[in-house]
């Protein structure tokens, strides 16, 4: 018996841009028949093929693999080479909409210029470093465990999904952002590589740095490699910490002060923690936010402050199981 | 439905100090539903993303040591907090899924006579309500539907993403097209509306040393929300509720405009629906006033 191939109707918004012609972007719609087969790549190309020959879109090994055809259905990331309309009308329906990664960056349609991706990515490095002896007498030994802990940050394939979809980057231009940071965490964690105080120092640079993801985990749901990003920043931040990298300041101390609050109370005390994060000096400009919340009864008195039952047993939890150093 | 609905109730920090409305109306919510909340008063701090920088191992036992306390009570766990709800599951993932990082854990537990099973689910009270109590049940209860509000869903990252963790206890949430908020809106009466940032960042985790930050993506919400004419928000996540509350001037500031919306939490919003009085929700509480109610 012949399998039969099952089809849908679609409609499909593809974003079109071009400097020499449009003053503006606009979106042009093709109805399309798909099947479970096709994915994203292949209705770009047969838009190209069978109905506008100026469509531009970056495409190249059709493997995932190369990082070229990254672009957004629906406002979710995606490589076009590897994702399935019909998963796609699962999540959306029947009206998908083809968004270049980033509009404010767009050459052509759906091809942007990538050079801040880029230029945050040669940052950190993105090779090891290592004074590697032309003829060394024997072999440079990384164990299996070793390779393990690098394994899904060596996957990345600079798609720039993760990148484009991470807020921070959106209002801090300044901010590195999750696949360099990845892409860092790849050879800090290497132990053939000799720059890894190098690499924390400056990724732990703060506005630009770790401390400034808001852990959002849009970078680990976008990641069509499943890098997990966020999980690489994380181990980042440990890390400076473990090799002593980490300066004093508000970041650090927030991190820190949770110890200490857990160690203390259980729960946390809150307004203790901003303390001890921001200093005395630093607590001043959030006065008036502290008195908005005490007149709505936002903040309990220091002997109202919520204690957790068992707290000798946190204390000693703490004490037993505490494995970082500030 | 067929028995009494029975949880295990973390109630992490923030609900028992800067917003104690969150607590009040959860516990008042769930007395009129019927549902049992024996609250973990032995629970400690999930170390809210923040503690996890510093000391991995730690941020394990602690919060294997509060799934303990789930586990003794023979009860599924139920969070108020996205950020516990993430903290707490990604433990759980963690040490379910490798027997020797949960062995470690145990030895250190074993000092303080606790033992971490994995027998526990643990679950945010937002799917607590809709997969378990159930929509169907919920409207039935509706005794003040609210009528003629736009209401404006604001999802909170750590409900939601990544959705390879918690897609088995949030009902299979699209995280690119959240709804359940939407439908528990629309169970209680009131109109959802829709705007880009509902399924953003608040920013909330940086708001100590990215300020700027972490106001202008809370500003891009609130304004999103006010330009889809809602006339009041609703979070699950005590978190965001701060920021978008507490923080509101600056938030809207950040992005040059004036801001004055209201941010319901979530057990607020279903215990006005259930004809709560207002004080026992603590709408008292709030920064900008819910005057409507």
């Amino acid at each position: 018996m012949e399998k039969s191939i099952q089809t849908k109707n679609i409609t499909v918004k593809v974003f079109r841009f071009n400097g020499d012609t449009d003053v503006l972007p606009y979106y042009k719609e093709y109805k399309l028949e798909v099947s479970q087969e096709d994915v994203v790549l292949d209705v770009l190309n047969r838009i190209k093929w069978e109905h506008s020959g100026s469509l531009s879109y970056r495409r190249s090994c059709r493997h995932g693999i190369c990082g070229s055809c990254a672009v957004k259905v629906n406002n979710k990331g995606v490589l076009a080479c590897k994702e399935r309309v019909f998963d796609l009308i699962d999540l959306f329906g029947d009206e998908l909409v083809i968004d270049p990664l980033n509009k404010q960056r767009v050459i052509k349609d759906l091809v942007i210029d990538k050079k801040d991706f880029w230029d945050k990515y040669d940052a950190v490095q993105p090779y090891l470093v290592a004074d590697v002896e032309e003829e060394p007498e024997k072999e440079n030994l990384v164990t299996p465990d070793e390779v393990e802990k690098i394994a899904d940050a060596d996957y990345c394939i600079q798609c720039g999904a993760c990148y484009y979809s991470c807020p921070v980057i959106e209002v801090n231009p300044e901010f590195i952002g999750p696949a360099a940071f990845a892409k860092a965490y790849r050879f800090t964690s290497d132990n053939r590589d000799d720059a890894k105080i190098e690499r924390l120092e400056t990724v732990s640079q703060m506005g630009s740095g770790v401390w400034d993801c808001v852990k959002c985990f849009e970078c680990a749901q976008v990641c069509p490699k499943d890098v997990n990003p966020i999980d690489k920043i994380t181990r980042l931040h440990q890390q400076t910490f473990q090799e002593g990298v980490a300066e004093s300041n508000v970041a650090t101390r927030h991190a820190v002060g949770f110890k200490h609050s857990i160690e203390q109370h259980g729960f946390l005390d809150e307004g203790g923690l901003v303390f001890y994060s921001e200093g005395p000096l630093g607590m001043v400009q959030h006065i008036p936010e502290a008195v908005n919340m005490f007149k709505n009864g936002k903040i309990p008195m220091p002997w109202n402050l919520p204690k957790s039952k068992n707290l000798e047993e946190i204390k000693k939890i703490v004490k037993i199981s505490s494995t970082a150093k500030f | 439905m067929a028995k009494k609905l029975r949880y295990a109730l973390y109630t992490g920090c923030t609900a028992k100090e800067s917003t104690p409305e969150l607590l009040k109306s959860t516990l008042a919510v769930a007395e009129k539903l019927g549902i049992e909340l024996d609250i973990i008063e032995e629970a400690s701090c999930c170390g809210a993303s923040h503690l996890q920088d510093f000391d991995d191992h730690l941020s394990l036992v602690l919060n294997a040591r509060n799934l303990c306390y789930a586990e003794s009570r023979e009860a599924p766990m139920v969070t108020l907090c996205n950020t516990c709800q993430l903290n707490v599951s990604m433990t759980k993932n963690r040490l379910d899924f490798d027997n020797k990082l949960k062995d470690r854990v145990n030895q250190d537990l074993s000092e303080v006579g606790l033992e971490y099973k994995g027998v526990s689910d643990v679950k945010h009270f937002l799917y607590a309500i809709l997969e378990d109590y159930g929509l169907e049940n919920l409207k039935k209860k509706i005794v003040k539907p609210l009528k003629n509000f736009n209401v404006a869903p604001f999802y909170g990252c750590h409900n939601i993403r990544p959705s390879s963790l918690h897609g088995k206890n949030n009902g299979g949430e699209n995280p690119y097209v959240p709804n359940s908020l939407d439908q528990l809106i629309e169970a209680c009466g009131g109109k959802p509306v829709d705007y880009e940032e509902k399924n953003k960042c608040c920013g909330f985790h940086a708001d100590l040393q990215a300020p700027e930050t972490a106001n202008k993506l809370s500003g891009n919400a609130l304004t999103g929300a006010v330009d889809a004419d809602a006339d009041f928000m609703v979070t699950p996540c005590p978190l965001c509720h701060l920021n978008l509350d507490v923080k509101q001037k600056k938030a809207g500031e950040a992005v040059g405009r004036e801001v004055n919306i209201p941010v319901l939490h979530l057990p607020q919003v279903i215990g006005l629906a259930l004809g709560i009085e207002p004080e026992k929700l603590g709408l008292n509480h709030h920064v900008v006033k819910a005057v409507y109610f």
